[in-house]
Formats: structure tokens, sequence, C-alpha cells
């Protein structure tokens, strides 16, 4: 893990102005420890060797009381910048993966689980503050503090700061060492320690197949045995890998120590003064303190660390680069698939294999086939949102027929209008939500549209909350279905536009099929419901590709067989 | 822990129950950590002490304890912290295997319908990370705590011997470090939570929008306005942040004003006692600067209060299925079943729901004879898998099951399992080797036995080509294993265990049809003595049934 990312600077701006403010007030504090060094060398010297009372040691007391007075509004400071940048610096990171993430496009979206993204961009990011408020000031105080408390040393004492200036680069040199020597023993160990760490997780997950076979109770005793094996193996690595922290302890109270007794030493022999000899003292071990507390802080940046990196490594998903330059082909539009084989980049398996097809202009096709089919895979082809493997999807325009893969997906998606199974929806009006689909569409269209919908006026004023919630499933699709009908696109995909609708839907579903063939327009429409299959003028019929050698459509007029028992 | 009030009933408290085994560790380990700390306060003490004296140029010979003394706590510092995190860690994981056995015993009694944890797996992996973090309460809450009373107490006495007044400054400056700045910590990660938590919700409720719809909203062209929206959410956000920032070092800065006042007090105090003679000179310094170095004992609990409350929700959802009732009871007076020659499965109007009296499916009745297997057919998402999982007791059903003749409701779930065995859907493959996978269902099976019935499966071919057959590990969750493998190993399992019925749910889901012919004959040749329900939406699986019912009535085929 390094310590500092480039990249966050990079991506996160605020990152940048906090780093700087924090090596300021870094440098600040470490003058505080001086003063207050200084200061409370004096009070001691005065009162212990030179008699001195109350009276006289009150400003030098009351000077003392304004250092720390200083020094807890320094380090309020230093937390509320801290906390500050850290929600700028988690701010610019959210936008620029998000921002990129919609680049990166609707494959890559859904290659994340389910909530991915929204967790990572919204909690997920909050292990940046312990990173932030933590950890990065740690580190630069670790670097300011102590060549400004050497320097002060130096000037007060040569051995001192010799001691100093020795082991203080000694510490990360034999925590680097350390590290080194103890790599190979760890990372052995900790191959043994993931199968065992793993173990709990696969019982508990497999336990409803142990309940079955009524072996559930007798893997307690197991638990226990791998406990006890992942426990030993554990305290092995730990042994090992707790020994750069006792390098860093040792030397650093070590080294405080060799410093007081050769000052006592000299003390007594009169070489040095008492008030020096106090100043070195309280300086020595505050030279030591910030190294400390970065290996302390250590756990919690690790944490924030990884949930940046997970971030960083989204934004430097570089874009598909897309040799596509020319427009969409204008007027109606039909499309052939000729050969096309598809295939998830995650998986060995086609989904679409040799495939061809024809969607003529101004028909209405209808896409069947059982689940697994590879009908919603269709679909991403036809939308540019997946490429074929192999074979080429033919676009013909009035005048010109060119591949799909040619177009520049903006201009093509403009030529599309896409009821997909669930429509997006955003808080504010079903009338806002149903002008998405155009967004400069005057209030007469939009209430047209609604109409053709079956959404009633009332409807349109309802309001969504931020979840979409306020609608239902069948409102939600009406909903989708005006948005199309605003489009009015040359292209129009609809994906199962009858799901889970009523009879009466499903009839204002029939009506707008029928209104868009009477534009003229070309319709890909995927269909379980008989009643809608039977509005089509043609059929593309498609099997699961593992159970045949080559999909060939199955093409025909109004009517299929309906596979078995699927109603 | 019977009422269920009180501390002691608290979420924390019942897991930090299980530790009780390994208190005196822990113990141990608070007090390694506290003679680590000590040794710093130790070091500061006697260095201060020393460099007194020495001023003095007595003879070096009065000087020897104090420099040995110094030494030793330059040393005992890092030794000690060593030994104390190696005993912490060593206690924790001690009680880890405790409560894992305790949330694991729960589970073999609620899986899988009495915990949300079985609904997907980002829900099961919460719940083992869940109990792996239990191990942060004992090492960064527990001991952070038993190390801070006692180097508190130990700082205060010794501050004591010299100046009583400045020992009681010092106290009440260790009792704001240790409660009143943990406490702001607290009231302050509360009050940003508040403000911060409804523009988080904002945020992430538009994020879900866009991912979930991202395909619509790119094809719209309108990828901005959801950009612009989220940003605007996310504008939001940062101002509460930040407004939420201006609090957030409130409760460090009172530290440093705590330490301040205890160092400020023991001057005062300190030098009052010298200039009366109450103290001597030489051990003022000692009085002055134990405050600086005691204070580092408290210094760690802010950070130990945040964890505390990650921990609490942890402690809570572990509590959750500690406490989860069985949503299938066994009766009370449970009866045993036989399992005589003639075998016979009688379902009458089965419902089953993964909730007690909400049903998703039912009433379904079927009638399974030895050698005369029955489909059972409906769509996905119509629960043939709920009636499944309500057949062999894993989750609430309602209805009669009876086995010749005999009410299966009058047996123990584990009977019920004797007498129905399943072929899971989604079979869960153990980290382990092909052979132990299939052998968990019944341990005497020979390596031979398990060949032979995965090569009937189908399997031969695949077997064949594994590294080393049988003997060849599955990986994690079986990932090296494809859909329609996992499923033929499952049913294997279900084959080769004894029960006198079969379920097999969705058989040959992910094989293509000349494989699932093969998997269809061998589950039918096999169960010729036993009763078998293929549970399916595939009409080919259909053909080898005597009689079908497709989640109303039962007909013939």
């Amino acid at each position: 893990m390094r310590p500092l990312d480039p990249r966050l600077i990079k991506w996160a701006q605020a990152t940048r102005l906090f780093l700087i403010l924090s090596v300021i007030l870094g440098a600040a504090t470490a003058v505080t420890i001086v003063i207050q060094a200084a200061l409370l060398a004096r009070i001691i010297t005065d009162v212990f060797q030179r008699g001195a009372d109350l009276a006289s040691i009150g400003q030098l007391t009351a000077g003392l009381a304004a250092v720390f007075a200083i020094r807890a509004l320094l380090s309020y400071l230093q937390d509320w910048i801290a906390f500050r940048s850290s929600a700028q610096a988690k701010s610019q990171l959210r936008m620029a993966v998000l921002d990129h993430a919609v680049k990166l496009g609707p494959q890559f979206l859904d290659s994340r689980s389910t909530g991915g993204i929204a967790q990572l961009t919204g909690r997920g990011i909050d292990a940046l503050d312990a990173y932030f408020a933590r950890y990065l000031p740690q580190l630069l105080l670790a670097v300011v503090v102590p060549i400004v408390l050497g320097a002060v040393i130096l000037s007060q004492d040569l051995l001192a700061a010799a001691i100093v200036a020795f082991t203080l680069p000694l510490i990360p040199l034999f925590m680097v060492l350390v590290g080194w020597y103890t790599q190979g023993k760890v990372d052995r160990q900790w191959r043994t320690l993931a199968v065992l760490s793993g173990y709990f997780l696969d019982v508990v997950a497999g336990l409803p197949t142990l309940k079955v076979f009524g072996r559930a109770k007798a893997q307690a005793a197991n638990i226990r045995q791998v406990g006890d094996r992942y426990r030993k193996a554990t305290m092995r690595v730990l042994r090992v890998s707790f020994l750069s922290s006792l390098v860093l302890e040792l030397l650093a109270t070590l080294s405080v120590a060799i410093v007081a007794v050769s000052i006592g030493l000299r003390l007594v022999g009169g070489s040095m003064d008492l008030q020096t000899a106090l100043f070195v003292l309280i300086l020595a071990p505050e030279a030591y303190l910030p190294l400390r507390m970065v290996g302390a802080q250590y756990h919690a940046a690790a944490e924030g660390i990884s949930a940046a990196g997970e971030l960083l490594d989204i934004l430097e998903t570089p874009l598909v680069e897309s040799a596509a330059i020319g427009g969409a082909p204008a007027g109606p539009l039909a499309l052939d698939l000729v050969d096309v084989s598809c295939r998830y980049p995650d998986r060995d398996v086609e989904v679409l294999k040799k495939l061809s097809c024809s969607f003529p202009v101004g028909q209405v096709t209808a896409v069947t086939g059982p689940s697994g089919s590879g009908k919603s895979t269709l679909l991403q082809l036809v939308l540019s949102f997946m490429q074929p493997t192999a074979g080429v999807v033919e676009v013909t325009g009035e005048q010109r027929s060119r591949s799909l893969s040619d177009i520049d997906s903006e201009a093509w998606l403009d030529q599309i209008a896409w009821l997909p199974q669930e429509p997006v929806m955003l808080a504010g009006s079903v009338f806002s939500n149903i002008r998405l689909g155009a967004p400069n569409a005057d209030t007469e269209s939009v209430e047209r549209v609604a109409y053709q919908a079956g959404l009633t006026p009332d409807v349109l004023q309802q309001v969504l909350s931020d979840t979409g919630a306020g609608v239902s499933a069948g409102q939600r699709r009406r909903i989708g279905l005006a948005r199309v009908l605003l489009r009015s696109k040359p292209l129009v995909l609809l994906d199962e536009p009858s799901a889970s609708l009523d009879s009466h839907t499903e009839q204002v579903v029939a009506d707008v099929i029928a209104e868009l063939r009477a534009e003229g327009r070309t319709v890909v429409m995927v269909a379980h419901r008989p009643a809608l299959i039977t509005l089509a003028d043609h059929i593309v019929h498609l099997e699961p590709v593992e159970q045949i050698s080559e999909q060939v459509a199955v093409s025909g007029a109004g009517q299929v067989p309906l596979p078995g028992l699927r109603p | 822990m019977t009422a269920n009030r009180g501390w002691r009933s608290r979420p924390v408290f019942r897991v930090m129950a299980t530790a009780r085994p390994v208190r005196g560790r822990l113990l141990l380990a608070g007090l390694l950590g506290a003679l680590a700390i000590g040794s710093s306060v130790g070091l500061l003490a006697t260095s201060a002490f020393l460099i007194s004296k020495a001023s003095q140029q007595p003879p070096i010979l009065y000087l020897s304890v104090a420099i040995v003394l110094v030494r030793a706590f330059g040393i005992g510092r890092g030794v000690f912290r060593y030994a104390e995190r190696l005993t912490g860690h060593d206690a924790a994981f001690r009680s880890l295997t405790d409560l894992r056995l305790a949330v694991f015993d729960r589970l073999t009694v609620v899986a899988p319908a009495g915990t949300s944890a079985y609904r997907s797996g980002d829900l099961l992996n919460r719940l083992v990370a869940d109990v792996d973090a239990v191990v942060d309460l004992y090492l960064r809450v527990a001991l952070p705590y038993i190390v801070a009373i006692v180097v508190g107490i130990g700082s205060v006495l010794l501050v004591t011997i010299f100046v009583p007044a400045a020992a009681l400054a010092l106290a009440a400056a260790l009792l704001v470090g240790a409660l009143i700045v943990p406490a702001l910590t607290l009231r302050r990660l509360d009050r940003s939570q508040r403000k911060v938590a409804p523009a988080m919700a904002r945020l992430t409720a538009e994020t879900v929008t866009l991912a979930d719809g991202s395909a619509e909203v790119i094809a719209l062209g309108q990828q901005q306005r959801f950009l612009d929206r989220i940003a605007a959410a996310d504008q939001e956000l940062t101002q509460a942040a930040a407004v939420a920032a201006r609090s957030s070092g409130v409760g460090s800065a009172l530290g440093v004003l705590a330490q301040g006042g205890a160092i400020v007090a023991a001057i005062v105090f300190g030098t009052q006692a010298v200039t009366s003679g109450a103290l001597d000179g030489v051990n003022l310094a000692l009085v002055i600067l134990v405050p600086l170095a005691a204070y580092e004992a408290v210094q760690v609990l802010p950070a130990a209060i945040v964890t505390l409350l990650r921990v609490r929700e942890s402690a809570r959802r572990i509590t959750a299925v500690l406490d989860a009732p069985n949503p299938v009871p066994d009766p009370v007076n449970p009866v045993s079943i036989d399992a005589p020659g003639a075998v016979d499965l009688q379902v009458t109007a089965l419902s089953a729901g993964w909730k007690l009296d909400d049903w998703v499916v039912g009433p379904v009745s079927l009638d399974v004879r030895p050698g005369r297997p029955v489909a059972l057919v409906g769509p996905s998402g119509s629960g043939k898998s709920t009636v499944a999982a309500g057949l062999t007791r894993l989750c609430p059903s309602q209805g009669k099951v009876f086995f010749s003749d005999q009410d299966l409701s009058r047996a123990t779930g584990d009977d019920v399992r004797r007498i129905i065995g399943l072929a899971e859907q989604n079979p869960h493959l153990f980290d382990s080797t092909v052979a132990e996978n299939v052998r968990l269902a019944r341990r005497s099976a020979t390596d031979e036995e398990i060949h032979e019935i995965l090569v009937e499966l189908g399997l031969g071919p695949w077997l064949a080509a594994l590294p080393d057959g049988l003997q060849t590990p599955v990986g994690r969750f079986g990932r090296a294993v494809s859909g329609g493998q996992r499923q033929r190993l499952a049913l294997a399992r279900v084959l080769l265990s004894e029960t006198p019925i079969v379920v097999a749910d969705e058989p040959t889901e992910y094989l293509d049809a000349s494989s699932a012919d093969v998997v269809m004959r061998a589950l039918t040749r096999r169960c010729r003595h036993r009763g078998l329900l293929i549970i399916t939406h595939r009409a080919a699986d259909v053909a080898w049934c005597e009689s079908s019912v497709s989640l109303g009535g039962q007909i013939s085929v």
C-alpha cells in the first residue's frame, strides 16, 4: 500500500490545498511544541534551582497556558480542515467516477453488483474520512515535526541531536527491513489463512444443503477445530508482522532513554545546565511521537485507501475507443442481422450464435423464445450497448445501408425509441417523466401521448419520490409507453410491453402498437403473450444456444407453435 | 440473559458475554498494555527525576538506580506493547470461535427461512463479516479502556505521593479525556449523521436511479440531466458535511486543553509545595511531566468509541440471528417415522411460504409412489422451489403430508429430511473435492459408487478431464464448476442418500436436450424403488413422468 496515492491528488483537487494547509499547521504545531518545552524547562529550573515562587513564574505559566490554548486551536483547525477537505475530495472523486461510469456505459454499470456503484460512491467512500482526517495529517507531521524539533535540539545539544538524528531514520529503515524479511513468511501464512477464514462462510452458506442431508449439527466440531487452527496460524503471522511495530516502539523509547541518561551524566559532570537538559528531555519524545502515531492510524487508513483504490480503478478503466464516425441513415429504417454471434465478456458461452434475421421497414416483428434464448441480448445489440463477437448488424435507411458498428452510438440512439422492462423514473411529476423522452416537447404533445398510453390527466400531475415510488408497475410501463410515443423515432424497441399488465392495459399496448404501425415505424417487440404475438407481421423465434448448434431464427407470419408448457 | 431489559441484554454485552472463557487472557493483555504505556510514564518520570538529581551533582552512584530504571522503561515500552498485542489477539480469536459456534448453532435451527441472511449472498457475507468484526470489540474498545483505567489510576497515585492537589487535577483531566471527549465525539457523529443522512439518502437514491436505468438514460441521451441531479444532491451532502466538520475538532481541542490544564495545575500546586517545603524541588519536574506522558492513555479512546458504534451495528445483527425464532418449530412430542418397504407420499393441499401464513404457493396436492415419477410444473417465479422447501421443512408450510399413512407434521424436521431428500436448484458446493461434496449425502459411500453415479448422470467426460478426477477441488463456492455440473452433483448427492422419497428441483436446468435426457434417464432408473418428484418448467422432463401437477391439480400425461 502506498501511503499517498498520487492518483488521489490528480482526481481530488481538494487534496492539494489540504496537503499545503496541513504542512503549515504541522509546522505551527511543531513551533508550539518547542515553545511549550522551553517554557516548561524554564519554569521547572526557576522554581527548583533559582527558588522562584508562584508569583515570579506567573507570567511564564500564563504564557504556557496560552501555548496550550494555541495548540488546542491548531488541533481544532486541523480536524476542521481535514473533514472539510475530505468532504470536498469525496465529492470530486464521486462525481468524476459517476461521470466516467456513465461514459463506460450500461454494460459496465450492470457488471457491478446490485447497488454496487451507489454504495461505492455513497457510503463506501466515507472510509476516506479516517484517511484524510487522521492518517494524512499524521503522515505530514511525521515529516515536519522531527525536522523542526531536530534542528532545535541541535541548537541546544549536539550529542542529543546526534542520537535523534541517528535513530529517527533508523525507524522507517528497520521497519522496511523487517517488512522485507517477514514478507515471504507472512505471505505463505496468509495463503493458509485465506483458506481457513473462508471456511466459516463456506459452511454458513452451505447450511441449507447440510440440513437437507442431516449434516449440519456435525459441523460444529469442525468449526471449533478450524477456528483453533485459524487462530494458531494467525498468531504465527502476527508474531512476525508485529515485529515491525516492536522495532518502532523500541527504537523510539530506547533513544529517549539514551538521551536522558547521556544528559544526566553530563549534568553530573557539570558540562550542561538543568534548563537545557530539561528542554531536550521534553522535546526528545515529541520528535518520535508523530511517527509512532502514523503506525497507530495505519489500520483505519488502509480501509480508506482501499475504498479510494476501487474508485480510482474505475476512473482508470479505459473507454472503448469507437471507430464509428458516421451518422445514422435517415428516414425509415430496416435492420438485418447476418450471422451474428454474441458473448458476455465474463462468460465463455455464447448467448447468440450465428443468428440471422430481419426487421423489415414499417413492420412489427415479434421476438419470442424461452428465457435464456438471448432476446434481451438481441435488444442490447440493436441498441449498440453490446458489440457482436462475429457477424454484422446492417442498418438500411432510405438511401443507403451501413454496418451498425460504423455508426456513432449517440447518433444511432437518437433514431430509437425504446421501452425497457423497467422504465427509469426520476423524482418529479409524471408529466416531467414522460417528457424525458423528448425534453423540448410541448404540453399538448405530452398530454396527447399520455392519453394514448392510457394515463388520465390527473395522473400527469402526480409526483414521484426520490426512489420512484408512487406509481404502480403498470403505470410505470404506461409512462414508458408514452415516452416512446413522444419520442417519435423511426425504430421502436419494446421489451415485453405487456408484462405485469392487466387485460385492459394490454389493450392499450395493442392500440399503441397499431398506432406505431400506422405511423410507419419499424417495431421490434420482445413478447410472451399470444395476444401481442398475433399483432406481429413477422416473428423471430429464438432457442437457447446450448440446445442447438446454430441459431436459425424461425420466422413466420402471425402464428408460431408456443413452446410446450410455458404459458 | 432471561430478561430482555437492562444493559446485559444489549447486543454489545450479549456478544461480549461469549468472551467469558477468555476473560483472564483479556485482562492480562490489558495489564500488559498498561505496563507499555506505564513504561512511557515511568520513562519520563524517572528521566525527570534523574536529570533534576544529576543537576545537584551527587556522586554518580546515587543515580545508578534511576539510570537502570530509565533504560528498563525505555525497553519495556516496546516489549510490553508487543506482548499485549499478541495476548490480546490470541484472546480475541479464541472468543471469535465461540461466537461463531453460537451463531452457527442458531443458524442450524433457523436457516434458511428464519433469517434474512439467506435472501442474498451480500447479506450472508455481511453476517460472516459481522462475526469477524467483533474482534475489534475486544482489541479496539475493551483493551484501550482497561489500559486507560490502569494507567490513569497508576499515574494519579504516583503524583499523589508528591502533590495530592496536582493529582486531583490530573484525575480531572484524565476523566475529561476518557469520558467527555469520547462523549463529544459520539454526539458529533450522531449530529452530523442526522444532518448528513438525509442528503446521503437522496444522493444514494439518485445514484441508484441512474445506475439501474443507465441503459435507458443513455438511450434517451439524458445522462447529463441525471448527473446534474446527482451533482445537486452531492452539493447538498458536501455542504452538510462541511457544516458538520466545524464541530469535529472540538473533542481533540478539549483534550489538549485538559492536558494543558493538568500541567498548569501541576506547576501551580507543585511550586506552592516547593515554596512551602512540602515538596523537595528535585521531584518537581516529575510532578509536572507525568501528566504530559499519562495523557497518552486516553488519547485513543475517541477512536475506541467510534469503533464501538460500528461494532454495535454488527452486534445487533448477530443478536438478531441469535434471537431469531424458529419459523418451522418441531412438534412438542415428535413421533418417529418408520420407513416400510412400500413407500408412498401423499400431499394434500400443501401451501408454503418463507413466512408463516404468508403462503407464496399452493395449495398443491400430489401423490408420489415408488417408481412412478411425478412432475410438478409451473413457470419460473410460480413458487415451485418453495414447495420443495416446504416439503423438506426448510420453510413454513400448511396442509397434510402423509408418508405411508404416517403424519409427517408430527415428526421432527430432521426426521422429515431422512424421509424426503432434496436436490436443490442452487446447491452449495463446499470448498473441497468433488468426491467429498457428493459424499456428504452418505459418509459410507465409496469412490466407486460416487464415480458410477456421476458417470450415469453424464459427467463421465467431465470427470475424465479433471486433473485429479474425483479428488479435484471444486474451489471456493464451487467456482470451477459450471451450473449444469453443479446441478448434477446435487442430484448425485440425493441419489446417494437413502431417503425413500427424492425431490429434484429443476434437474435439467442449464443442460442441453441430450444431456437432459441422460439425467432424466438416470434419475428415473435409480428411483425405481423410491418416490420421485421432479420440479421443472421443461416439457421434455415431464415426458419422463407418469403424472404431472401444474400447481393446481394432478393430471395424467
